[in-house]
């Protein structure tokens, strides 16, 4: 049977497809895996939402620092050449159109590079943006990471997308668990696909048109495991009972 | 003689009036001013406004002022977060109104009304759900949305270090909406770890000038 990428193997995918010398944003859920997996020769320059350039994931065992977390709240460090910045200069760096890529997540995707990545119709809770809809017409590329198809095998990368959009006409590239899939002017053309899975297959799995290019490849990466790696979101501590507005002083 | 040292918190917070609209800083737990949050929720003021990325952590900072029924109105981009459980229930209870706004637009129309700019035109949210009924607009080929500025009545906001006339450096990642949200209300107010003395802080380094801010309170954090 063909083994499909798991989340991890997609996220290397990914990282090896963004050139030396990138400023890059990474959403919140799935892309966050990416900066783990940056080859070492390449200087790529992580941008977090919330105000720093130049983060990276901590090191097993490292101490988390409250005050040190990247756009999903998760705990990171700074490379040395790292800048903080507040939240306004931060989003026009995202809406000046000063970052290379961004790559996000996905509910689906439409063959004219329409994203629908925030909110499902169904969904009962509080709707939630953050900075997606930020993102997708500020950043130079937008690269989309995702399965495939859902649980019940729908496909996501569709021909036309009935979601609430985040944007529209924005996606650049999608890497799934079996594809590599660039969006051109001239329509979704597959670069990549996994081993043992032909373009017929991987046609039937897709809502969109697909053309395979001449110059395709196999879509290989080394065996990762499946756990996530990124450190967990700091949850808030236990307030400690004392009361409320008491000086520092006394 | 400037010196816009207060006390306490609750002296900080003083004065605040029932529907106002407040800035609040921070991303998450880091850089909220949750001490400051929580003597505002002591004062049990009501019809509040709140400006802000996310919608509280737990029943300290904003989730106290939440539970204690100061919040009418929340405009945020990510109500959801670990904790948010106060959040969560007022709104499925139908006791807040939520705006959910891009988190880019939120810091804009911040940093438009500290500005003097009424609106501006941004790509941001353009062809989604959260730009019906906003005007639209073409230049230069491309579509825009017009999101109008946000002035705030109250900003409560975190810093590391800040002295009697106000200046504040702040320390990583806490800095965030902190110095956005200062820029943008009549009444500034700055918690800090520790109030130097004039000229200690480096001018060179200073995040937030004084002339934003109108009082700052040295306190411990009470919630790690």
């Amino acid at each position: 049977m063909t083994k499909l990428l798991n989340r991890n193997e997609i996220a290397w995918r990914v990282a090896h497809d963004i050139p030396d010398g990138s400023y890059v944003n990474l959403g919140v859920g799935m892309p966050l895996a990416v900066v783990n997996f940056m080859p070492d020769d390449r200087d790529i320059v992580f941008h977090s939402e919330n105000g720093l350039l130049g983060m990276r994931n901590l090191k097993p065992g490292e101490e988390p620092d409250p005050e040190l977390v990247n756009a999903g709240k998760r705990p990171v460090r700074m490379l040395p050449g790292g800048a903080f910045f507040h939240h306004a200069d931060s989003f026009l760096m995202i809406r000046g159109g000063h970052l290379d890529f961004a790559v996000l997540g996905a509910y689906e995707v439409a063959e004219n590079g329409d994203l629908a990545n925030w909110r499902l119709p169904d969904s009962k809770g509080a709707p939630a943006v953050g900075g997606a809809m930020d993102l997708v017409y500020g950043a130079k590329k937008i690269l989309v990471m995702c399965e495939h198809n859902s649980k019940d095998g729908a496909p996501k990368i569709v021909k036309e997308t009935k979601l609430p959009l985040t944007g529209r006409d924005c996606v650049s590239k999608v890497f799934t668990d079996i594809a590599v899939i660039e969006r051109t002017g001239d329509g979704m053309i597959v670069r990549e696909i996994i081993d043992g899975m032909s373009f017929n297959e991987l046609q039937d799995r897709t809502g969109a048109k697909l053309r395979l290019a001449n110059d395709w490849k196999p879509l290989v990466t080394p065996d990762l495991p499946v756990e996530e790696m990124t450190p967990r979101a700091m949850r808030p501590k236990q307030p400690t009972p004392q009361p409320i507005g008491k000086n520092a002083n006394g | 003689m400037i010196d816009k040292r207060r006390q306490n918190a609750d002296e900080a917070v003083a004065g605040i009036k029932d529907g106002s609209i407040v800035l609040i800083g921070g991303f998450g737990m880091t850089g909220e001013p949750r001490e400051l949050c929580s003597a505002l929720a002591a004062r049990k003021v009501r019809g509040l406004t709140i400006v802000t990325n996310n919608a509280g952590s737990g029943e300290f900072g904003i989730g106290l002022l939440m539970k204690q029924g100061c919040v009418d109105k929340i405009v945020c981009s990510f109500p959801r977060v670990p904790g948010s459980v106060i959040f969560e229930e007022l709104y499925e209870s139908g006791k807040l109104e939520l705006e959910i706004v891009p988190q880019g637009t939120i810091a804009e129309r911040v940093r438009a009304g500290a500005a003097g700019i009424a609106a501006f035109y941004t790509r941001t949210s353009w062809g989604t759900p959260l730009a019906e009924g906003k005007e639209a607009r073409t230049f230069d080929g491309k579509d825009y949305v017009m999101e109008r500025a946000i002035r705030g009545d109250v900003a409560l906001v975190k810093a590391y270090k800040g002295d009697r006339w106000g200046n504040l450096v702040y320390s990583k990642s806490m800095r965030n909406f902190n110095p956005v949200m200062a820029m943008g209300a009549e009444l500034t107010i700055a918690q800090v770890s520790e109030i130097v003395e004039l000229g200690d802080l480096d001018p060179e380094n200073i995040v937030t000038p004084g002339i934003f801010v109108d009082r700052v309170v040295q306190l411990e954090a009470l919630y790690a």
